[in-house]
């Protein structure tokens, strides 16, 4: 064998060991890196945005809070808390939406995620009012129906007790509208907030008997295996159960108000 | 002779420098060319399994033969139904693909233990006469919409989704229901596709409720009746449909989930069996009670 060629092998597999111990140290720097750059990019989100202006001036008021109560059973218990609130309904939304992602003080009991950020918040005409919050909210909540309703129960509940004009409640994560939480809770349409005030002055179509004949739209996707299906016909006698017309409870979900629909009120006024 | 010499040094010195030319071209152009090689190999041992890849080699002990045997479509069990009514239970296991749900610090996949979960109750509706349909039969991800659309093709049929909570009382299970969507019906009557749960609210909470009394009964901790959450899967099947959720992922050992399987199964086949006398199902498929 030529001695150039036993040189190229040579020089190939020292190659390759260099390789193979420098790739995987390469790789954990730039992860190290890249959760660094996250981590500083969060935290100046928080500076820049959850900073919300506190007039000393304010009357303290008792705030009333809910986190988790420990059981384990996805319940909720009412803490309260003496702040200075304004008496301006988003500020005081943001001043009470901050406090509740700030958590109490057992961090075992929080709902939300100690590094979700409010980065927004606005309250349209009719009550609805909009929170966008950051990237974590989903993220970094525990997976699951019973963790991700808790966490909004704890936002809707928390409104309803400290911001009366608050009606129903539309969650952005990072200013767009997700079709989940994290994987399990409806985020499409809007929460009911203030139930007493949903019930006075309904801004979705009231509930109606639906007829025994209606048939159920297609599905967006025309894929689906349902897009074959026959239109439907009336049913057997005796209904076995009436359409639900209960009132709607605190954190309920109103579909019918997506983004959408939630500018409908605004060309009203 | 030292002249020789310089000359002999000279030669061997302009012959070693052309090898170390061609070696390090060789080197240049070829060492990339390794270094690529071992970071694609690298990339293709941390790429997830291929759907069914578990399944087919490591079969869980609960794994039922069709499910070994696992194809993408949704599968039909044998033999259907001719009974009157309902008949039919439209079986998700949620997750899957890409999407592993709730995830255990101990390595459990959401996705993967309610793939299990759904052999053991497919085989209790069975034992209680029922066809079932699953939506998903090995490591597949439809999408909420596709999911629900198998069951809005069927007539005479229930949905139960089934999730592994990543918080709650380990060895308990709650059963979700939407309750508090608002009805509505479009011009010509036709209730929108991202609402089709409004008509069977109703259906839906007395099927959750007798589930949920059985599930007590078999695992304290767990409540009496059935929750309402705005579960994303049931906004959009037009059917009685609930979800079932079992806690959870932190568990230390998967054995521990696994033996809650044939208490939820039993449960859920033995809840929509009393249910079904209840439910009038309607004539055609997605049609409404």
């Amino acid at each position: 064998m030529a001695r150039w060629i036993k040189w190229t092998i040579g020089l190939l597999c020292v190659a390759v060991i260099v390789g193979a111990i420098y790739l995987p140290i390469l790789r954990r720097r730039m992860a190290r890196a890249a959760k660094l750059q996250q981590q500083t990019a969060e935290q100046a989100r928080r500076e820049l945005t959850q900073a919300v202006p506190v007039n000393p001036g304010e009357p303290k008021v008792k705030a009333k809070f809910y986190w988790a109560s420990g059981n384990g059973d996805g319940s909720l218990v009412e803490t309260t808390i003496e702040l200075p609130l304004s008496s301006e309904p988003v500020l005081r939304s943001k001043q009470v939406l901050n406090t509740l992602l700030a958590g109490p003080v057992d961090a075992e009991l929080r709902t939300l995620p100690p590094d979700a950020v409010l980065l927004a918040f606005y309250i349209l005409p009719r009550g609805t009012a909009v929170a966008d919050f950051s990237e974590a909210l989903a993220t970094a909540i525990p997976s699951g129906i019973q963790s991700e309703q808790m966490a909004v129960d704890s936002i809707t509940r928390t409104l309803e007790a400290n911001v009366p004009q608050v009606q129903r409640l539309k969650i952005l994560i990072h200013g767009q509208e997700v079709e989940t939480l994290a994987g399990h809770l409806d985020l499409m349409g809007t929460f009911v907030v203030n139930t007493k005030s949903v019930q006075e002055s309904p801004a979705v179509p009231a509930p109606v008997t639906t007829p025994v004949t209606t048939p159920v739209a297609a599905p967006p996707s025309a894929t689906s295996p349902a897009s074959t299906r026959k239109p439907a016909a009336p049913s057997t006698d005796k209904p076995a159960a009436t359409p639900p017309t209960a009132k709607p409870s605190a954190g309920a979900l109103t579909p019918g108000e997506g983004p959408g629909t939630l500018a409908q009120p605004e060309r009203e006024l | 002779m030292l002249l020789d010499v310089r000359n002999i040094v000279g030669t061997k010195r302009r012959a070693l420098g052309r090898n170390g030319i061609r070696v390090g071209a060789l080197a240049f152009s070829l060492v990339p060319g390794v270094l690529a090689l071992g970071f694609y190999a690298r990339t293709l041992a941390k790429t997830p399994a291929a759907p069914f890849r578990q399944s087919s080699t490591t079969p869980s002990p609960l794994q039922t033969p069709s499910q070994a045997n696992a194809q993408g479509t949704p599968e039909t069990s044998q033999p259907p139904s001719t009974k009157a009514g309902l008949n039919v239970v439209v079986l998700d296991p949620a997750h899957g693909g890409t999407d592993p749900g709730a995830r255990g610090t101990g390595g459990i996949r959401e996705s993967e233990v309610v793939l299990d979960f759904a052999a053991q109750v497919r085989k209790a509706l069975e034992a209680q006469g029922f066809q079932v349909v699953q939506t998903r039969q090995g490591n597949e991800d439809p999408t909420f919409d596709d999911r629900s659309a198998i069951a809005n093709a069927q007539t005479g049929a229930v949905f139960v989704t089934l999730h592994i909570a990543s918080t709650g009382l380990p060895g308990t299970a709650r059963v979700y229901v939407n309750w508090d969507l608002p009805g509505t019906t479009e011009a010509g009557g036709v209730i929108p596709w991202d609402r089709a749960q409004v008509p069977f609210q109703g259906l839906s909470r007395k099927l959750g409720d007798m589930v949920q009394g059985l599930l007590a009964q078999r695992f304290k901790g767990s409540p009496n009746l059935a929750q309402t959450a705005a579960v994303r899967q049931l906004r959009t099947t037009a059917a009685p449909a609930i979800a079932v959720e079992i806690s959870s992922v932190v568990v230390d050992d998967r054995a521990d989930l696994d033996r809650m399987a044939p208490g939820v199964a039993d449960a859920i086949a033995t809840g929509v069996a009393q249910f079904r006398p209840s439910y009038v199902v309607a004539s055609t498929p997605g049609g409404t009670p």
